[in-house]
C-alpha cells in the first residue's frame, strides 16, 4: 500500500534466540488516518507488537515501516519514533518531569525543537487534550485519566503522524477510560492522527474502523468490529467475549427474535427493540 | 501517615530572590559556607548576619518557616554548645563549679560554633525555599556542565535528580499501599522494639524495591519512545539568564567577604 503509515511484511519476533516466538508472521497495513484496534488476551503478543513498530524492539524476521522507513536501520530510529509516537499503559510510569508543561517539553528537548517554538507547542498539545489548565500542577496530583492525557500531549507535541497505545486505558477507571478515549477519538478525526488502539476491552474495538484480534502471536481474525464480533463461538475460542450488545443480539436472534445484524452498542440494541415494538 | 507530601519545601512567590538565576542562588550559597567559615570572630559574622536578613525579608518568606529549618538541629546545637563549654582550654576563668571549670574562652567559641551551624542551615534553607526543585537541578546542570570535559556526567546527574522528584510521592504512595496491604494480613508496623520494626519493615520494603525496579523498566522504554538519548543535541525549555540582579548579589557578596575577612583580622 502506497499511503500505508504502518505495515509490517511477514514479522516474527522472539524474545531470546531460539526461544518461543511472542509474534508470529504477522503483516498488515494501517493507512493514513485510519483508526484500527488490535485486539488480544494477555500475552497474546499485542504489546510486543506495538514495540516492534516504535523501534524499541527488532523484528527477527521480516521487515517493519514506519512512514516508509525500515525500523532496523538505525539512522531512522529517531525519526520513526517522533512520527509514530506511543503511549503505554501506566500512567506513572512514563511521565518524567515533575511539572505537567515540563513533561510535555520532554519530547521536544529531546528532539531538538528551538527552545522559542517550544511553548506554543506545549500549549497547543495541551490544549488539545483539554489539560491546558493543568500546565504548571504536578502529575502525582493528576487522575489516571488525566495522567494519561498528559502522556498524550507529549507525544502530540511532537507532530505525530500515528499515535500507538498500548493499553493505555487498561489502568483507568471508567470515566478515566472514557476520557482519554474521547480525547484520541477527537485528535484522529480533527488533526488526521493515525491510531493504533491496542487493548482487551471489546467496547472500546468496537469503536474502531479495523479490529485485527490477536491470539498466541498470530493474527487470527480481521475485518470491521461488525464482522468480526458477528462470530460469537470463535471469539471464545481465542478467550474474548463479544460485547454484550452483540452477545445479546444473537440469542435473542437464536430465540427466534427478527433483529438485524451487527449489533454493537447499547444504542444501536434500543433502536432496534423500538423499531420491532412499533 | 504518608499523606500531604509537598516536593522540597519550595515556598513560591514571584520575590526579587526567587527571581534570581539559580546558577547564582547557588554560588552565592557556596560564596557564604565560604565566609561563614572565613569569619574568625563574632564581630566578622555581622555582615553575615546582615546579608541573611536582607535576603530573608525580600524573599518575602515568613520568618516562622526559616526558624523551622533549625529545629531538627536543636539537639546537635545543644551538643555543641556544652562540649565546647566544657571541654575548651582557656586561660580566664570565668565560672567554677568544683567539678570543671568554666572559661571565657570557652563561652565565645561555644557560640562561635552554634552561631556558625545555624548560618549554615539558614542560608542553604533560604536556597531550597526560594528555588523550585527544577529549578534548581537545571542550575545545578548548567553550573556541572563545564565538568564534562574531564567526563563528568552532568546532565545524567541532574536527570536522575529530577527523576528521583518525580517519583518520590508515586513511591510514597505505593509503599502506604503495600503496608495497608501487608496490615490486613496481619503484619505489625508499629509494635516491639527497634529490631522488631526494622524486621517488620521487610515485607514493606521487597515488594517496593521489585516494583520500583519495573517502573524503572518502564520508564526508561517510554523515555527512549520519547526520542531520548542521553543530553547531547538536547535543547531546553527554559533558559536560564542572569540579569542585574545577579550581578548585583554578586557585588553584595564579593564586598561581604571582603569584610568578613577584614574582621577577621582585625581583632
Amino acid at each position: 500500500m502506497a499511503d500505508a503509515i504502518i505495515s509490517l511484511d511477514h514479522v516474527s519476533y522472539a524474545y531470546e534466540e531460539n526461544g518461543p516466538e511472542a509474534v508470529r508472521d504477522v503483516s498488515f497495513s494501517v493507512p493514513r488516518g485510519a483508526f484500527y484496534a488490535i485486539l488480544g488476551q494477555n500475552g497474546s503478543g499485542k504489546s510486543t507488537l506495538a514495540k516492534l513498530i516504535n523501534g524499541l524492539y527488532m523484528p527477527t524476521k521480516g521487515v517493519v515501516t514506519v512512514c516508509g522507513m525500515n525500523t532496523q536501520d538505525e539512522k531512522n530510529t529517531w525519526e520513526i519514533r517522533r512520527k509514530a509516537g506511543m503511549v503505554f499503559q501506566n500512567p506513572d510510569n512514563q511521565l518524567v518531569a515533575t511539572i505537567v508543561r515540563d513533561d510535555v517539553a520532554f519530547g521536544l528537548e529531546n528532539i531538538g525543537v528551538p527552545t522559542e517554538e517550544m511553548p506554543a507547542r506545549i500549549d497547543q498539545a495541551l490544549t488539545d487534550v483539554g489539560m491546558l489548565s493543568y500546565a504548571q500542577r504536578a502529575p502525582h496530583n493528576l487522575s489516571g485519566g488525566q495522567k494519561q492525557r498528559v502522556a498524550i500531549a507529549g507525544v502530540l507535541a511532537m507532530r505525530p503522524e500515528a499515535i500507538i497505545f498500548d493499553e493505555s486505558t487498561a489502568m483507568l477507571d471508567p470515566q478515566g477510560r472514557k476520557e482519554v478515549l474521547q480525547a484520541v477519538q477527537r485528535l484522529n478525526r480533527e488533526q488526521g492522527i493515525t491510531v493504533l488502539w491496542i487493548t482487551h476491552f471489546m467496547e472500546e474495538a468496537a469503536l474502531c474502523e479495523q479490529v485485527y484480534v490477536m491470539h498466541q502471536g498470530r493474527f487470527v481474525l480481521s475485518g470491521s468490529p461488525r464482522e468480526v464480533f458477528a462470530d460469537a463461538e470463535a471469539l471464545r475460542e481465542y478467550r474474548l467475549d463479544a460485547p454484550p450488545m452483540a452477545r445479546l443480539s444473537q440469542q435473542l436472534k437464536k430465540a427466534g427474535m427478527p433483529l438485524r445484524d451487527g449489533i454493537l452498542t447499547t444504542e444501536e440494541m434500543a433502536e432496534e427493540v423500538l423499531r420491532l415494538c412499533k | 501517615m504518608l499523606n500531604n507530601i509537598t516536593l522540597g519545601q519550595f515556598y513560591p512567590s514571584n520575590s526579587l530572590v526567587h527571581q534570581l538565576d539559580p546558577r547564582m542562588k547557588i554560588l552565592l550559597l557556596v560564596a557564604l559556607i565560604v565566609g561563614i567559615f572565613l569569619a574568625q570572630n563574632l564581630l566578622a559574622f555581622l555582615p553575615i548576619i546582615l546579608f541573611l536578613i536582607l535576603a530573608a525579608k525580600l524573599s518575602t518568606i515568613p520568618f516562622a518557616m526559616l526558624i523551622k529549618g533549625i529545629k531538627p538541629l536543636r539537639f546537635i546545637l545543644i551538643f555543641t554548645f556544652v562540649l565546647n563549654l566544657f571541654f575548651l582550654q582557656g586561660e580566664t576563668v570565668l565560672l567554677n563549679l568544683g567539678f570543671a571549670q568554666i572559661k571565657t574562652e570557652a563561652v565565645v567559641s561555644a557560640i562561635h560554633y552554634c552561631l556558625r551551624l545555624v548560618l549554615l542551615v539558614l542560608a542553604s534553607s533560604l536556597l531550597t525555599l526560594t528555588t523550585a526543585p527544577i529549578v534548581l537541578t537545571d542550575g545545578l546542570e548548567r553550573l556541572l556542565s563545564p565538568l564534562r570535559v574531564i567526563h563528568f556526567p552532568a546532565h545524567e546527574m541532574a536527570m536522575m535528580m529530577s527523576i528521583a522528584l518525580r517519583f518520590i510521592p508515586t513511591l510514597l504512595e505505593e509503599a502506604d499501599k503495600i503496608m495497608k496491604a501487608q496490615t490486613a494480613r496481619g503484619a505489625d508496623f508499629e509494635s516491639g522494639n527497634l529490631l522488631n520494626r526494622a524486621k517488620a519493615m521487610v515485607p514493606l520494603l521487597v515488594p517496593l524495591f521489585v516494583s520500583a525496579f519495573r517502573r524503572a523498566g518502564d520508564l526508561a522504554m517510554a523515555m527512549e519512545a520519547r526520542c531520548y538519548h542521553g543530553g547531547e543535541g538536547r535543547t531546553r525549555l527554559r533558559v536560564l539568564k542572569m540579569g542585574k540582579n545577579d550581578g548585583l548579589s554578586a557585588l553584595v557578596m564579593a564586598v561581604l567577604i571582603v569584610l568578613t575577612v577584614l574582621c577577621s583580622r582585625i581583632y
